[in-house]
């Protein structure tokens, strides 16, 4: 499933800014994404993480990167077009080449619906079949390599499905475009360890199968860890450290790393930093709450 | 020195008896489907001044059995049956379900609270933090409005704010000094047991930890006892004492935190800590728990977790497997619910399961 040239998708310079009421204590404006710049690639296709805590900015980069909010400045190309000024015929392209997976495995669905209409729908936007019975065949096909059986799927409503099964039938999706890049935003934050697992592990065969890059987004640092591939590191809009997983997460270099490993929970009851570390985390906590006190409203 | 007394005063008051025993408790949805049993038959201690986590996946049960302590359920949700029985500090212990509602009102927050999921989001955004403790707390008991008032500042010390807080408004405070002072209301009457519903998912890492120490501190300074319900094991490993690990409805371990996470017994157990990704070390595949999560509307028959387990045999497609003690070799025991462990396991306890 190689593909024959390359498909990049390139972050250059970007910078959203918030303006509003609510932004007051810090002048007006958030900053939510900092001049951030760097480039994805399926050549050769790579798990690229991005980490960091909540109001970081990842969410607001991915739909950046998506096409969904244009930023204040900076470009984002897709194979060297602009995804916010491009044709219809590249968009096109481009929509079925890059495809989201969020967070939330309940919120996608529309609950009116059967749950064989997300998986219908890009059948016909995108004509992958000629015919019922083909664009079926597409779809069991999708579904068993998401290690779901289709019977146990087709014909339900969302809310008879679990949240992993929902989650899956997304990447069962994602399996039937074979898009080149895969934007995956907290993808498994709301599933269960084993289930979790099962969902990294399709994220890893997708690479490795079909040659597909993710931008894997999440502020669980042991999943990260697990996908292995690169690293970002985003702190307040701007990424602090990057590199490969083993450096970053073994050897952290910027504080901000370091502060963010320390306080992940550690799944060892022989160490756990209740014991060991309990006045440093109130030093951090005062630089993170800081901004956040001010005088009452009138 | 005075906290101290007083968590060793409150936990060795009762000393030997556990502050919670729930015994074979059934909790029902009534549901157009049919009954779906979400919690179908639960037996399990809980003692004076631990931290006891509940983990399970999603549909285990664990929200269904922690608002049923509290008789907090609501229709179409229903106790089918079993009993909880508390044993106070003082005064003669009592069923918990053979209560009126009126009664079990009296023991709800002065002995007995509950810190539900996402809790930190209930504050009123247009009360200060002051006026929303003399409400809860007058509403609670016969303290008068101005006594309510002058507990606040030594309550919110209690959970590590400073005084100045009551006297600030919701949208004020960030997210780790919301959920503390939802803490600090959640124990203002001095209560026994909290009982802590996912209090730390859907958290910020730095949140997530304030909240894992001032929960701790609660125990360690106040003696007061926690029930700890999430099902991220990594939370467990921080906070827990011991762990009850719930699938389908039941409890099928219940161990030292310790022993769970160094030698869990039952199979859902391994794969629930096998699937648990760490940072450093080799980096193999886990391979998590096969097949789906069984449906409350017909738990597979003889050991609910059979068709996704993978020692399974012919005795559990067909025979419960009872919730017993494992005896040899084992300073504190654990208790497992697996025919793989029939052999090692004493029989006519406390603990066996019912027919």
């Amino acid at each position: 499933m190689r593909q024959e040239h390359e498909h990049k998708i390139e972050v250059q310079h970007v910078t959203q800014e918030f303006r509003g009421a609510a932004f007051r204590s810090t002048g007006g404006k958030l900053v939510a994404v900092n001049d951030v710049t760097f480039s994805l690639t399926d050549n050769p296709p790579q798990i690229i993480n991005l980490v960091g805590q909540s109001g970081s900015g990842k969410s607001t980069l991915a739909r950046i990167i998506l096409g969904l909010q244009k930023p204040t400045s900076g470009t984002v190309l897709f194979n060297g077009k602009d995804v916010y000024g491009m044709g219809r015929k590249d968009r096109a392209e481009f929509l079925r080449m890059v495809q989201p997976v969020f967070q939330d495995p309940y919120g996608i669905f529309n609950p009116f619906y059967r749950v064989d209409r997300v998986l219908w729908k890009p059948i016909k936007k995108f004509g992958l079949a000629k015919n019922r019975s083909q664009g079926l065949e597409i779809i069991e096909r999708s579904l068993r390599a998401v290690d779901l059986r289709p019977e146990d799927v087709l014909g339900r409503y969302p809310h008879q499905l679990s949240g992993g099964q929902r989650q899956r039938v997304m990447l069962a999706r994602v399996h039937m475009l074979q898009p080149r890049f895969i934007i995956a935003d907290e993808p498994v934050s709301m599933l269960d360890a084993a289930v979790r697992v099962s969902f990294l592990n399709l994220l890893i065969d997708f690479r490795d199968k079909y040659g597909m890059t993710t931008l894997f987004i999440t502020h669980d640092l042991s999943t990260s860890y697990y996908v292995g591939g690169e690293i970002m590191v985003m702190h307040k809009g701007s990424i602090v450290e990057s590199g490969r997983v083993d450096d970053v997460l073994l050897r952290p270099q910027h504080p901000y790393t370091r502060t963010l490993l320390a306080s992940v929970p550690v799944p060892d009851p022989d160490a756990r930093w209740r014991d060991k570390a309990a006045v440093a985390i109130e030093e951090e906590e005062v630089v993170v709450e800081s901004p956040n006190i001010e005088a009452p409203n009138p | 020195m005075m906290q101290e007394s007083i968590a060793r005063e409150r936990i060795r008051s009762v000393e030997g008896k556990p502050l919670l025993e729930v015994r074979d408790l059934r909790v029902y949805y009534r549901t157009v489907a049919g009954i779906s049993k979400a919690v179908d038959g639960v037996d399990l201690d809980v003692r004076r001044g631990e931290i006891l986590g509940i983990a399970g996946e999603s549909g285990s049960g664990k929200s269904t059995l922690t608002t049923a302590l509290l008789r907090l359920t609501k229709p179409p949700g229903f106790i089918a049956g079993g009993s909880v029985v508390f044993h106070p500090r003082e005064g003669s212990p009592v069923d918990l379900m053979q209560l009126s509602d009126s009664q079990v009102r009296e023991y709800r927050w002065r002995n007995l609270s509950y810190l539900p999921q996402g809790s930190m989001n209930s504050l009123n955004p247009v009360m200060k933090i002051e006026d929303q403790f003399v409400d809860v707390i007058t509403q609670h008991s016969d303290i008068p409005d101005r006594k309510a008032r002058e507990m606040v500042p030594s309550l919110l010390e209690q959970v590590g704010l400073d005084p100045h807080v009551a006297r600030m408004y919701p949208h004020e405070l960030s997210g780790g000094m919301k959920q503390r002072v939802i803490i600090a209301m959640s124990v203002a009457l001095n209560s026994d047991l909290v009982v802590a519903d996912e209090p730390t998912t859907a958290l910020d890492v730095h949140i997530q930890r304030v909240v894992i120490q001032t929960l701790a501190s609660l125990r360690d300074e106040f003696g007061m006892t926690v029930i700890l319900v999430t099902h991220d094991m990594a939370v467990h490993a921080e906070l827990a004492d011991r762990v009850a690990v719930m699938y389908a409805g039941k409890i099928v371990e219940v161990s030292d935190v310790h022993q769970i996470f160094k030698d869990p017994k039952h199979p859902y157990t391994q794969g629930l800590i096998a699937s648990i990704p760490k940072i450093g070390g080799e980096r193999k595949r886990l391979t998590g728990i096969g097949g789906n999560a069984p449906s409350p509307l017909a738990w597979p028959s003889g050991c609910r977790f059979h068709p996704r387990c993978p020692y399974v045999m012919d005795v559990c497609r067909h025979q419960e497997p009872p919730l017993l003690p494992l005896v040899n070799g084992h300073k504190v025991p654990p208790v497992v619910a697996c025919h793989l462990y029939n052999e090692q396991q004493v029989t006519g306890g406390k603990h066996e399961a019912r027919a």
